[in-house]
């Protein structure tokens, strides 16, 4: 039954991120990149991360998300006339392309991590507890440091985004 | 067995192979995402949806991380992965808002019309 539902949500995933990447529209975009997490986090109950889960729904899907929704209805732009991609990028993309697939190919024919599966694997740690254990012993210094960084990300938004009136001048 | 029947019998093995999930699975679908980010990143020119194709690049990468996290029997990688999540949406906040002073500058956040530091 887990099988099953991995290859569902696996697909789903896979074909929301292609939707990402291919959609011409930005509002689309966004909505397929919510589908895709949507997809994550059904991955991550069934690897019994629940609390992972709920989060990912909870940080990525309802504030990211909507945070470049509200940005793309804010800056209204519109497609206008593209430019072509020039040579040298083209050339570069595929190299890197070309690289990359390289890389996948050579993942799944050699990179084989003999494991048994997932229904045999015992569950361990998906409660609370352990992660509360684990947050306030071994990691308590970056947790306290993750916190500051959020309030240095807070006031570093609230300054790049307010507009100086007395500065106008100096651009 | 004759010959023409182990062939098939053969590929229906492979197949219950390839569909068994364990922790190979995971890996795959975790760089299949993050190429499909990265290719994002290099094909697209909206400045906000390069933004997107990252975060799909940082969430592949936590895939594979709560997957090996499972396998091991171990709550590290779980943790991390609440690190990152962390870090992703204060990543997030700051870059749109230099997107939106940039597009307030600019008026434009097509990556080739941003070439204010060439020559």
């Amino acid at each position: 039954m887990s099988d099953i539902l991995f290859h569902l949500f696996s697909l789903l995933t896979v074909a929301c991120a292609l939707g990402v990447v291919l959609n011409k529209n930005a509002v689309a975009s966004a909505l397929c990149l919510l589908v895709c997490l949507t997809g994550i986090a059904g991955l991550f109950v069934l690897l019994d991360a629940f609390l992972l889960a709920v989060l990912t729904v909870f940080v990525y899907a309802g504030a990211v998300v909507a945070l470049f929704l509200f940005i793309i209805m804010l800056l209204d732009m519109q497609g206008g006339d593209r430019k072509p991609f020039t040579k040298a990028s083209i050339v570069a993309g595929a190299a890197s392309v070309g690289l990359l697939c390289t890389g996948l190919y050579t993942f799944i024919v050699r990179g084989h991590i003999d494991s048994p599966a997932l229904s045999d694997t015992p569950a361990h740690g998906s409660s609370l507890r352990a992660y509360a254990e684990l947050l306030f012993t071994t990691y308590l210094l970056p947790v306290q440091i993750v916190g500051f960084l959020l309030l240095i990300a807070m006031l570093g938004v609230i300054v790049i985004s307010k507009k100086f009136e007395g500065l106008e001048d100096i651009k | 067995m004759s010959p023409f029947l182990s062939l098939p019998l053969a590929a229906a093995v492979n197949l219950a192979d390839l569909l068994r999930v364990d922790l190979n699975s995971y890996l795959y679908l975790s760089a299949l995402l993050f190429a499909i980010g990265f290719f994002g990143v290099l094909l697209r020119k909206n400045t906000l949806v390069i933004y997107m194709c990252l975060e799909l690049m940082l969430v592949a990468a936590t895939v594979a991380l709560v997957a090996f996290s499972r396998y091991n029997g171990t709550m590290d990688g779980n943790v991390f992965v609440f690190f990152i999540l962390t870090v992703a949406a204060a990543e997030v906040a700051v870059g749109l808002a230099i997107i939106v002073a940039l597009f307030r500058r600019r008026q434009t956040i097509q990556v080739e019309e941003l070439n204010a530091l060439k020559n």
